[in-house]
């Protein structure tokens, strides 16, 4: 009986299917029958096999708010709505908000209340660390790294249209900074090294506390960016040794638009914007009293669950990492495996183009991203990418995922069943096919 | 050359949840490709009189067409493309173009511009527009393959007499008509013509000759 309803099942998913097939083989006037299973037929079929889903696993470029940290917001909008400057019962409300948030990211970075600035987002708050170093010595040598976010590339190149000197430091085929490359290039004259502490598209982890004793023990200075940690790692400015850090609201299920800086005792700095002289005369501007207890709240909620999380999601990178290097030909993983934030997955696949990807899996309901220049405004690949030695035909392939607190096992299967049949298709549209040894090698010979 | 932006109905960074960031047309063309290669290695080539290959997969755009040309009509049009999903879809789109109502007439074809394949997928968000002109320098050089292979060299068309960039087919003249239409940083240029993505040797070149043509005309 049993074998009977089966066999019935099969015979009538096989004429759906073949009614499918002639279905759309008609409706998209395909010349001829020989072609039983194209790309349209074959994309249909991936695209009606399943559910939309909802799988966010973009959590690098920003993370949801949780809601407890909302909870933390709420009064400060309409009900204690003062501005933290004035003396009035209003005012001096939103100032111990302000207070106590700054004492309790003191408390986390293990750090003076007094050394935390509370600025507008992590590209202000690195902004303000080069200009405002670099201004307060006027003159010197500045060192930063090849796989910067463009919030320290860019001001960093902008000093140095302004005269200052630059050197941007080479990381290895892994992704990392080496304090050896580090030590040689520090000179006389450098004021200021800014080396981030994990990378936003690789995921890599660098040596900080290596880098930074490099620094003290030459006596300059040392910044990093630590936005992509905020969730995964040790921000003990003591353990790290740095005298600047950078530190933002959206990367740790906080609120956008808030960030601050950590800067030491005794570090000559001067401001970029001038106003209020509110933040030590640093950061003028009313205060974000809202964004910055927000900030504060979800910092303390990130490093509380800190070591959990990142077991839980290292688990899940790896199941993702080496599920798409099994399942797909011709695919590899960006950045240090080992050196690596828990929640970052960056693969390159060949013949490919990010973008394309990217939309495939849109329609499906997965949203990750990708280092292709389509993506970018400036029509650049991925500045990280070529940093590893890679051609851009690399970084044109290469796929983004970032998990975060809602990622689940279930998701991660979801993703390794449909990014091999993805791939097929797309490589079907491709006339391309690259030497995955020889791409690895930094050697872009073009192969058609 | 001029091309004119189509607004769509959202930018990339602008859609919401439930919008998508191309046009209807595009998600068509990208998910359901017409005319497509579908299958390498049982294509058969000999049964096409024209070839051509465009861009680089530095560039991360690149494209191969085969067409045929009876009577002086394109009859069929086959290609496959490496790219984003909007390269893919102008591929796609200009290949129905090229062969749709009995094939278009290979003059026509020579002047099929890149607004034109545009104009049929209802735009593409600004900073896209530059992933639909490799098309129809793909198409204009499969037509030059064919009057080589028909020994027509007359009909060959090469606009501009100095190649910059094999890859995309630019020459000195497209270079002169991008400052004259504005491009006066390199920048500017290369988003406009994609001139020596990947390629140093042709970007100096391109960057050269650009300084040059900005000098005679606004210096």
């Amino acid at each position: 009986m049993q074998t009977a309803y089966k066999s019935h099942t099969k015979t009538l998913f096989f004429c759906c299917e073949i009614l499918f097939a002639i279905l759309s083989i008609s409706y998209f006037k395909h010349n001829t029958f020989l072609y039983m299973s194209t790309v349209s037929t074959e994309t249909s079929k991936l695209l009606r096999a399943h559910k939309k889903q909802n799988i966010y696993l973009d959590h690098a470029a920003t993370t949801p708010m949780n809601p407890a940290v909302k909870t933390a917001m709420d009064p400060y909008f309409c009900e204690k709505f003062g501005n933290p400057s004035a003396f009035y019962e209003v005012g001096l409300q939103a100032q111990d908000a302000l207070e106590e948030s700054r004492g309790d990211v003191a408390k986390i970075l293990d750090c003076n209340p007094r050394e935390i600035i509370f600025c507008g987002s992590g590209t202000e708050s690195d902004n303000l660390a080069v200009l405002g170093v670099a201004r307060a010595y006027g003159k010197g040598h500045i060192i930063t790294s090849a796989i910067e976010h463009h919030a320290v590339l860019d001001p960093v190149l902008e000093l140095e249209n302004e005269g200052f000197e630059v050197t941007v430091l080479p990381v290895n085929k892994d992704g990392l900074v080496e304090a050896q490359v580090l030590k040689k290039a520090i000179r006389k004259d450098t004021i200021l090294v800014s080396i981030m502490y994990s990378n936003n598209e690789i995921g890599t982890v660098q040596p900080i506390a290596d880098l930074s004793k490099v620094c003290r023990d030459k006596g300059v200075l040392f910044h990093t960016d630590a936005c992509q940690a905020g969730c995964y790692l040790d921000l003990n400015v003591k353990n790290l040794g740095v005298d600047l850090m950078t530190l933002n609201g959206s990367k740790i299920y906080g609120p956008k638009g808030v960030g601050c800086l950590y800067i030491r005792s005794g570090v000559k700095i001067k401001p970029i914007t001038w106003g209020g002289g509110q933040e030590r005369g640093l950061r003028s501007g009313t205060h974000n009293v809202p964004g910055i207890v927000g900030f504060a709240k979800a910092l303390t909620l990130a490093q509380k669950n800190r070591e959990k999380e990142s077991k839980r999601l290292e688990k899940l990178r790896d199941k993702l990492i080496h599920g798409l290097e099994n399942g797909i030909p011709k695919c590899f993983l960006n950045g240090d495996a080992q050196n690596r934030l828990p929640n970052n997955v960056n693969m390159t696949v060949l013949d490919i183009e990010g973008e394309a990807v990217i939309l495939f899996l849109n329609e499906l309901g997965v949203y990750a991203s990708t280092g292709s220049a389509c993506t970018s405004a400036s029509l650049d690949p991925s500045h990280v990418i070529t940093a590893l030695g890679l051609p851009y035909e690399a970084a044109h392939g290469s796929i983004r995922f970032t998990l975060g607190h809602s990622t689940t096992s279930e998701d991660i299967d979801f993703v390794l069943k449909i990014m091999p049949k993805i791939t097929e298709i797309l490589r079907r549209i491709s006339p391309l096919n690259l030497e995955a040894k020889k791409i690895q090698q930094g050697q872009c010979k073009l192969h058609v | 050359m001029t091309i004119k932006v189509v607004k769509t109905d959202g930018d990339v960074e602008g859609r919401n949840s439930q919008s998508w960031a191309y046009s209807q047309q595009v998600k068509k063309h990208f998910f359901h490709p017409e005319n497509l290669v579908e299958d390498a290695a049982l294509f058969d080539e000999s049964k096409y009189n024209g070839a051509s290959v465009v861009g680089s997969p530095a560039c991360g755009d690149m494209m191969k067409m085969w067409i045929k040309v009876e009577n002086d009509r394109i009859v069929d049009c086959k290609w496959q493309t490496f790219g984003c999903a909007s390269a893919i879809a102008s591929t796609s789109m200009l290949s129905v173009m090229a062969t749709e109502n009995g094939g278009m007439k290979v003059e026509g074809a020579l002047a099929l511009k890149p607004q034109d394949i545009l104009d049929r997928l209802g735009g593409l968000p600004p900073r896209k527009v530059h992933c639909s002109v490799l098309g129809d320098k793909a198409l204009r050089k499969a037509l030059n393959e064919y009057f080589r292979r028909s020994e027509q060299y007359d009909r060959i068309v090469v606009s501009g007499s100095i190649m910059i960039d094999p890859h995309t087919r630019i020459t000195d003249s497209d270079i002169e008509a991008a400052v004259l239409e504005g491009a006066d940083t390199f920048d500017k240029l290369q988003k406009k013509l994609k001139v020596g993505i990947g390629n140093k040797e042709a970007a100096a070149k391109a960057e050269a000759l650009m300084k040059k043509y900005i000098e005679k005309y606004y210096d």
